[in-house]
């Protein structure tokens, strides 16, 4: 059994996979989403065709926005070329007639996890981001029931109170991905587990981003030109990982989110975490015209 | 102006802080509280004495805001509030809560975050108030938890590795984080062995003279009462059977429940 006797070759009646009255609901998940930023929707979270967990939440909206013109990347931890990545692509442009590609400037849609391209997003593209765990709240109130109401009273103390333990405990943030956000001035939520260098990608941004969680049933967006404030310490300033001195072993990029790349002689190797856009940098050295577009970091300061 | 009023102590010539009137409550068949009336002057600790299951504790709770009751108005003479708190909608009551009103529970578990430290459970308090400063909030949540007496080389401890005597400065230390306008003690030192009950009880006698706090504090132990309370209210199912200034409520009870629960414990 294989995935193209799995899926019927697309029809109108059920384009994209989804059925029309699961792509109906999804999308009104997804305006009142955007209608509370950072607010979490829950939503009928359907079967498809790759395991809970593996991406079905992004997925789903990916789905549901879709176009035969559309263009999808698919992303994982910064590579286009592993199998959970290549795979998503792959069905997604057998379901819909999309075009798929590897590069950051030609997408459309960019379906990602745990990582946001270095290159800048437009406001013609949409990013979707794949959660696993859509609650802030969860590392310090259990039921989620509680969780709700302390959104609902935007009763937030508690994770500053997991900062201030980390900073009594080691001195500094040690929070690393998933760094909690106030999206608005209203709700926190989680960025998914970018890493703390994604996070002021989504602060004000020109493109849309959508964040969903299959296994968990909840969506909830960023709005173009909205606020996204990480958690902070006013007297202990936001700090991105320090991966400015850094070099990428294979293209000679520098000033990018890198990899680590233990050896087996010992000590370790970098390499720049967005894998096509090392490829772009690799391919402009042999002498090709490869585009790179403006990037969102500059010698590892964010660009405002 | 009479010459009693002349006469009687400031305390009770100025404005009360608290006044609650008319207060009842009926949960099914059972009625919790009856026609219940207080009034808590600034700087003025009011005692709660009763046997178990007179209301004392629901009240403390209605004064927390934790629960409404029938029917009842509740006021705080505080620049920031009017009119009957139990209208107040679920925000304003959280930031009325945070802000102005601290709680000492019997059991530590229902005040304190148990899996976070202690120096943290202070601090809390301050960041739902709205503190953002990391420096303030280390400084204060020290300050605070060395007024309440606590050790601070163990102010990062968890208070689940706490004794019951540390727990309860913690959860002291918490409700005065913020200076509140109100503090409310639900049987502080039950639970606790003698000896350091009176520790416990000696640093809210401390704190009290100090910063001349307001304090309700429901008690079913009558030495506590006597030591910490100007007047008292004695309750008995549900309803206040007599109130009055301790040494005179103790010496010379009217009510005959009253004169029972001075005749127990002597």
């Amino acid at each position: 059994m294989s995935l193209s006797n799995l899926t019927r070759p697309w029809a109108a009646f059920s384009y994209g996979f989804l059925d029309p009255s699961a792509k109906r609901e999804i999308r009104r998940k997804m305006i009142k989403a955007i209608a509370v930023p950072g607010c979490q929707i829950p939503y009928a979270s359907r079967e498809v065709p790759i395991a809970r967990g593996w991406g079905t939440g992004g997925l789903q909206v990916t789905l549901t926005l879709i176009k035969p013109a559309s263009v999808v990347k698919v992303i994982d931890q910064g590579a286009d070329d592993s199998v959970n990545a290549a795979s998503i692509r792959r069905f997604l442009s057998r379901v819909s007639g999309a075009g798929e590609t590897w590069d950051t400037l030609a997408a459309t849609i960019v379906q990602s996890r745990h990582r946001i391209p270095e290159e800048r997003l437009r406001d013609d593209q949409v990013l979707v981001l794949q959660v696993p765990n859509p609650e802030p709240l969860r590392p310090v109130q259990p039921n989620m029931s509680i969780a709700r109401q302390m959104h609902a009273d935007a009763d937030y103390g508690r994770l500053w109170l997991v900062l201030y333990e980390q900073m009594v405990r080691s001195g500094r943030i040690m929070q690393g991905a998933a760094y909690p956000a106030l999206v608005n001035g209203r709700h926190v939520m989680t960025p998914s587990p970018i890493p703390r260098w994604d996070v002021p990608k989504l602060n004000m941004a020109r493109h849309l981003t959508f964040l969903s969680a299959g296994r968990e049933k909840r969506l909830y967006a960023v709005p173009p030109f909205t606020r996204v404030e990480p958690l902070v310490f006013s007297d202990v300033p936001y700090k991105v990982e320090d991966h400015t001195r850094l070099t990428c072993h294979r293209s000679g990029l520098t000033g990018v989110f890198m990899n680590e790349i233990p050896q087996a002689a010992g000590g370790s190797v970098f390499e720049a975490s967005d894998s096509h856009l090392g490829i772009k940098a690799i391919r402009r050295a042999e002498g090709d015209a490869a585009e790179i577009g403006p990037l969102w970091y500059q010698n590892g300061e964010f660009r405002g | 102006m009479s010459v009693l009023d002349r006469l009687a102590p400031e305390l009770i010539t100025g404005a009360p802080l608290l006044v609650m009137q008319g207060i009842a409550k009926r949960y099914g068949p059972v009625v919790a509280l009856e026609d219940v009336a207080a009034t808590v002057w600034p700087g003025e600790v009011l005692g709660i004495v009763g046997e178990s299951g007179s209301g004392k504790s629901t009240l403390l709770r209605m004064m927390n805001l934790e629960d409404t009751p029938d029917t009842g108005t509740y006021t705080l003479a505080l620049p920031e509030v009017a009119g009957n708190l139990f209208d107040l909608d679920r925000f304003a009551r959280r930031q009325l809560c945070a802000r102005r009103i601290g709680i000492v529970y019997q059991n530590p578990h229902q005040g304190l975050l148990m899996g976070h430290s202690s120096s943290g459970n202070v601090a809390e308090r301050l960041l739902v108030a709205g503190e953002r400063r990391f420096a303030t909030l280390r400084a204060r949540a020290r300050e605070a938890l060395d007024v309440s007496e606590f050790p601070l080389n163990r102010m990062d401890d968890p208070p689940r590795l706490l004794s019951g005597g540390m727990q309860q400065r913690v959860q002291l230390a918490k409700a005065i984080a913020l200076e509140p306008a109100l503090l409310l003690l639900d049987e502080p030192t039950t639970g606790l062995d003698v000896s350091v009950q009176a520790l416990v009880l000696d640093t809210l006698k401390r704190l009290q003279r100090d910063r001349a706090i307001t304090m309700v504090i429901v008690s079913h132990d009558l030495g506590v009462i006597r030591t910490m309370a100007d007047r008292v209210m004695v309750m008995r199912r549900g309803r206040v059977v007599e109130e009055g200034l301790v040494d005179q409520v103790f010496q010379d009870p009217q009510h005959p429940y009253t004169q029972e629960l001075v005749h127990a414990k002597l």
